[in-house]
């Protein structure tokens, strides 16, 4: 008897984005009724996949085979048709509806086309958060006033108003409490038990372990394994997997003498309720010291306080000794801090601006007097700032648009340059630069520290924070769970510490 | 290529594309482009003019008028164009200039002379635009709520001020600045404040920290607030400069008409924003000019007096007012997205 085709069947899958291969021949196999799970660190594909998936993204090439006959998806309506359901990490939920309409949305039970049957809805609303274990939410509540965890029902609810055949779930367990994953579980165990397949999205191997079938694992575009056993491959060759490279990236070497001199920023017992707990910190001159954290993890969120852009419940931060008024950016600026930030043109940059207007911005006042600029003075400390840092084109006045994610960062920095900042805070500094431009970047940001600033410095990237750090602090959930010499760190304890919070033994 | 000061660091991996430089030429060559466009407009519009009225409109006399009317909401669309290019909007602005013209010509003020009236004028506007600053800046209200609010109230407290009826100017001083006998070189006064508002908020615009604030706040809130500028603060101040503005205006609607009424100013705010919208100032912030919401208010005045010259009824005057703010705007998007 020949074996029955799996119920998906994804192969050669490549979609391409202006300046990065997000998916590069990937394979998907998930068979009806199990939990198949999908690994993978950040920008490994896994968004791009599951989005191809939904029919929300169009593959350049591949086929997609559902319950043995190629489909294509053309659009999230046309997946849904097919059963395919998608729960985003980001709840596409509509606040100021109740949940009832939200989970008809789209195809609200009619009379004569056009009049919504509100009771209908209601009704079968509460059968589906009662089968789901939630028969507390009512119905006509807005889901604004819910909580994540009930809005996560809620988006499961929609998913399953649908004749759903496979459910897509995308760290569904992140915003959970312990108990409420638990549940989540419970009815992912029902759905399958039912014949459901489920794609399952997490950073916990855990979960994996607990309720996996299967896993396929992702990294840079490409599925490296297909279908292992989810219980039974240890954890060893899973981070392996996951983390095996084929870019090297370049690091500078770290000086000879590790930095001494008096710490010239200090956290001390730094926390903001629910996003990270109590922790101290130290960065002395010259020193690179790095966050590494997965998202959720709290590290922007650490950095953004820091730096005063939100509010700590506790805890305070010192520069050169004098206490920072907590939650003022411009109290920060003044002593000596700078960010370049994790969105860098929503964050960051002034895009409509000149790359010299983006670089004086925060040093404006050097370059007036009673308020009026001086534009050769500002020009001329621009373009020194911009030339220190190499960056091209060499010529401040252009449009800070036309230029590469690379030099567009090299702007932010020299907006700090100029200021003469003593402490440099870098968030995701290389996202959306290309490969082949990080290695200067790594190259700026070491000089930048030998010249004497203090650099902390968070990123998602873990090759990243220890080919670049002198000292790393490892993030999971809001809390630092360990801290040592980039030195003494390796990649695989670092994703071992934040996925598992203790090192594999 | 210039050689780097510093020892360059390995450059064969971040290449620029040829493209670039053309394209910034290109933003030049658009921003020229759209003063020149508008210029033209106005040429046409004096051709216009000219041709249907030739002894009329192109007398001297005809000329001074349209700028002197040009002149009120001229310094009002100066205060709106800072307003807009840091993202927000006042609707106050006509109801500003209502109740600072009442209150400026009271009996009681009217005591005090031309100081006096110039002084109250100046200190109601500023004084409106600190609430609505305040409002905003501090209380966290959406400009347009908190400017509608104020739109509300002042024109009510105009009205009853004046109890809906005209105040007289009885200052000579004041009435003087607006007779024949004032003007230099053949220019009004009114036209020379205007002119010099002008040339004030285009400094202040284009040379100043403060205006280089502005566009960072209307450009990006957000990056402008992690680069260390008091977001909040620059808020305020543009409102209260809105106001500044008002005051200003109700001054020379005071000298113009010798007269404080409520029900002046009316729709004020329109004509502003629409003459900054034609000018080329987003409404979204982050990128205005002076020039070009002066000549934007030149545009309407004119089309309002070659109209009035012509006898054609206000209603096809606001129609063709319309059918220009479109077609700026077009002409604008579509220049925009050639790059």
């Amino acid at each position: 008897m020949a074996p029955e085709p799996p119920l998906l069947s994804m192969s050669g899958i490549t979609k391409s984005f202006p300046g990065v291969r997000a998916l590069d021949g990937v394979a998907l196999d998930v068979q009806a009724g199990e939990v198949h799970c999908l690994l993978g660190q950040n920008g490994a594909g896994k968004s791009t996949l599951i989005k191809v998936l939904a029919g929300a993204h169009q593959p350049d090439t591949g086929t997609i085979r559902w319950r043995g006959e190629e489909v294509t998806l053309r659009s999230p309506i046309a997946a849904m048709r097919l059963g395919i359901a998608t729960i985003y990490q980001e709840l596409d939920l509509v606040e100021h509806l109740s949940v009832a309409e939200n989970v008809h949305l789209g195809h609200e039970p009619t009379t004569a086309g056009f009049v919504v049957r509100g009771r209908t809805a209601r009704t079968s609303t509460a059968a589906l958060l009662k089968r789901l274990g939630h028969p507390e939410i009512d119905p006509a509540r807005l889901v604004g006033q819910l909580s994540a965890a009930q809005q996560q029902i809620v988006s499961m609810a929609r998913a399953l108003s649908h004749d759903v055949r496979l459910i897509v779930m995308d760290e569904p367990s992140a915003a959970l409490d312990p108990d409420e994953v638990d549940n989540l579980f419970r009815i992912v165990g029902d759905l399958t038990a039912a014949g459901v397949a489920v794609v399952y999205i997490s950073h916990r191997l855990e979960e994996i372990r607990r309720i996996g079938d299967r896993v396929t694992v992702l990294k840079d575009g490409r599925a490296v394994a297909n279908g292992l056993p989810a219980k039974s491959t240890p954890t060893r060759e899973v981070v392996a997997l996951m983390t095996g490279r084929n870019v090297e990236y370049v690091f500078p070497d770290r000086p000879v003498s590790p930095p001494s001199g008096e710490p010239v920023l200090k956290v001390q017992g730094l926390a903001r309720q629910g996003e990270f707990e109590p922790f101290d910190l130290e960065v002395r001159p010259g020193e690179i010291v790095g966050l590494a954290g997965l998202v959720g993890s709290g590290r922007s969120e650490i950095l953004e306080t820091v730096y005063g852009a939100r509010k700590p419940t506790t805890g305070q931060v010192l520069v050169e000794g004098r206490a920072l008024k907590s939650g003022s950016v411009r109290a920060a600026v003044r002593a000596g801090l700078g960010l370049a930030p994790e969105e860098r043109k929503a964050q960051g940059l002034l895009m409509l601006e000149s790359v010299t207007r983006n670089v004086s911005v925060s040093s404006m006042s050097r370059f007036a007097r009673a308020g009026w600029i001086d534009r050769g003075a500002e020009l001329g400390a621009a373009r020194a700032a911009t030339r220190e840092l190499s960056l091209r084109p060499d010529n401040p006045s252009v449009p800070v648009r036309t230029l590469s994610g690379g030099n567009q960062q090299k702007a932010v920095l020299a907006r700090w340059l100029l200021r003469g900042c003593k402490v440099l805070l870098l968030d995701e500094p290389t996202r959306g630069v290309d490969v082949g431009a990080r290695a200067e970047l790594y190259a700026v940001i070491r000089r930048l520290a030998d010249e004497g600033l203090a650099v902390l410095l968070v990123s998602s990237e873990v090759p990243e924070v220890l080919g670049l750090a002198d000292r790393v602090l490892v993030l999971r959930e809001g809390r630092v769970v360990h801290t040592a010499p980039a030195r003494e760190l390796d990649e695989h304890r670092v994703l071992d510490l934040v996925m598992e919070g203790s090192p594999a033994s | 290529m210039t050689q780097p000061v510093s020892p360059p660091l390995d450059s064969s991996t971040d290449k620029v594309p040829e493209a670039r430089p053309p394209a910034w030429r290109g933003l030049l060559f658009r921003a020229d482009v759209r003063t020149l466009s508008l210029l033209g407009v106005l040429a046409v519009l004096i051709l216009i003019g000219g041709v249907t009225k030739p002894d009329e409109f192109l007398d001297t006399r005809n000329l001074q008028l349209v700028l002197t009317q040009a002149s009120v909401i001229g310094v009002v669309t100066v205060g709106m164009t800072f307003v807009i290019v840091s993202g927000g909007i006042d609707l106050s602005v006509g109801a500003i200039v209502a109740l600072a013209s009442v209150w400026a010509t009271t009996v009681a003020t009217q005591e005090y002379g031309f100081a006096g009236i110039l002084f109250t004028a100046v200190i109601v506007g500023v004084g409106c635009g600190l609430v609505n600053g305040v409002l905003i800046a501090y209380g966290a209200m959406v400009p347009f709520i908190a400017t509608l609010a104020m739109l509300a109230s002042a024109r009510g407290l105009a009205l009853q001020i004046t109890d809906g009826k005209t105040q007289i100017v009885t200052v000579p001083s004041v009435l003087d600045l607006g007779e024949r006998d004032a003007y230099v070189l053949g220019i009004p006064p009114l036209v020379m404040v205007f002119a010099v508002v002008t040339v004030i908020g285009w400094l202040v615009l284009n040379r100043t920290t403060f205006g280089r604030r502005t566009v960072a706040v209307g450009g990006n809130p957000e990056a402008a607030r992690l680069a260390g500028i008091d977001v909040r603060r620059q808020r305020l101040y543009l409102y209260l400069l809105s106001g500044l503005c008002c005051g200003i205006a109700a001054f020379l609607l005071i000298v113009l008409a010798g007269s404080g009424q409520n029900t002046n100013g009316n729709l004020y705010e329109l004509d502003a924003i629409a003459a900054a919208i034609i000018g080329g100032t987003l409404l979204t912030g982050g990128r205005g000019t002076i020039v070009g919401s002066v000549l934007g208010v030149l545009i309407f005045t004119t089309i309002t007096n070659i109209f009035a010259l012509n006898n054609l009824q206000s209603d096809v005057q606001q129609i063709a007012k319309g059918a220009i703010i479109v077609a700026a705007v077009l002409v604008q998007r579509r220049t925009a997205s050639t790059t």
